[in-house]
């Protein structure tokens, strides 16, 4: 992913705040949402992650014709090994201003830091830093999301 | 309607029950809206028999946005100004849980008031499953 184009549609954020199990009208009814000191729908703050729907490139979604490393005929459909794949260990947005169907975000993802730690949980734990940065379609700077990925050596112990 | 600096009261506290007894079609439902399909949250075959835990988990970007709805209903819409967690301990299907805001801090910045927020959800067993903090743009 290095430069996604992010358009925000009305049915995605309807949808998006249904899995969230939010029914605040603010994000699926028009009417209701101009009533509001936003004055129109708006985007629910963990939103912006749905930009995985627009990389083209993104490892988690199976895409035609490619090995997939989830169940089918097999517990796993892939050869690839995947170990005890990769976990989110901690996630920051810092918001400019609210997203509304209309906007079309580029979106850039640079890496930031990376670093290792043991636990007695899972083994040696290999952290990495993701940012985002969400343009809209003017140039501004709208959102900052920080994502920290851990690799884990085993499966969590819960 | 939003939060007013005049009667906020540093360890003001908010707390909801953001879901109960957590489904696995509502797993499905937020990798399908958010697009991740990381097979951990909705294929038990693979997450029990390759990847070796119990079964399927949450996305922490659900327990995440799960959370963000409780302080979305106490700061008003459109009024983070930051948001961020943790992810502490895993969710599972049959999980309740609830999320809870205390009020650490109420500051002025040219001329804006704020408000932040300490951030914690835990489930049915009280074990914390995400803490942060967030930041509320608040009227004065």
């Amino acid at each position: 992913m290095a430069k996604v184009i992010f358009p925000v549609e009305a049915t995605h954020i309807m949808m998006f705040a249904r899995a969230i199990g939010d029914p605040n009208p603010v994000y699926h009814d028009p009417t209701a949402a101009a009533g509001t000191e936003v004055g129109g729908i708006i985007a629910p703050p963990t939103f912006p992650q749905a930009v995985a729907q627009f990389d083209p490139d993104y490892p988690l979604r199976p895409k035609p014709g490619e090995p997939w490393f989830g169940s089918a005929a097999e517990p796993t459909g892939s050869t690839a090994q995947r170990g005890t794949g990769g976990l989110h260990a901690s996630q920051e947005f810092e918001y400019h201003r609210a997203l509304r169907p209309g906007d079309v975000l580029t979106v850039e993802v640079r890496d930031g830091e990376s670093w290792e730690r043991e636990s007695k949980r899972a083994g040696k734990l290999l952290f990495s830093e993701r940012i985002k940065e969400y343009r809209d379609q003017n140039g501004e700077l709208v959102i900052t999301a920080r994502s920290v990925g851990v690799m884990t050596e085993r499966p969590v112990e819960s | 309607m939003a939060l007013q600096a005049s009667q906020l009261k540093v360890g003001d506290i908010h707390r909801e029950r953001v879901v109960e007894n957590l489904s696995r079609t509502q797993l499905v439902q937020y990798a399908g809206a958010s697009g991740d399909y990381n097979p951990l949250h909705t294929d038990e075959i693979y997450t029990v028999q390759v990847a070796g835990y119990k079964g399927v988990f949450a996305h922490g970007m659900l327990t995440m946005g799960l959370t963000g709805k409780m302080l979305t209903n106490y700061v008003g819409d459109g009024r983070l100004t930051k948001f961020g967690v943790r992810f502490t301990n895993q969710v599972w299907p049959g999980d309740t849980l609830d999320a809870r805001a205390t009020v650490t801090a109420i500051r002025e910045e040219n001329g804006v008031h704020y408000a932040d927020l300490e951030v914690v959800t835990t489930n049915q067993e009280g074990k914390e499953v995400v803490t942060g903090h967030a930041t509320a743009r608040i009227d004065p």
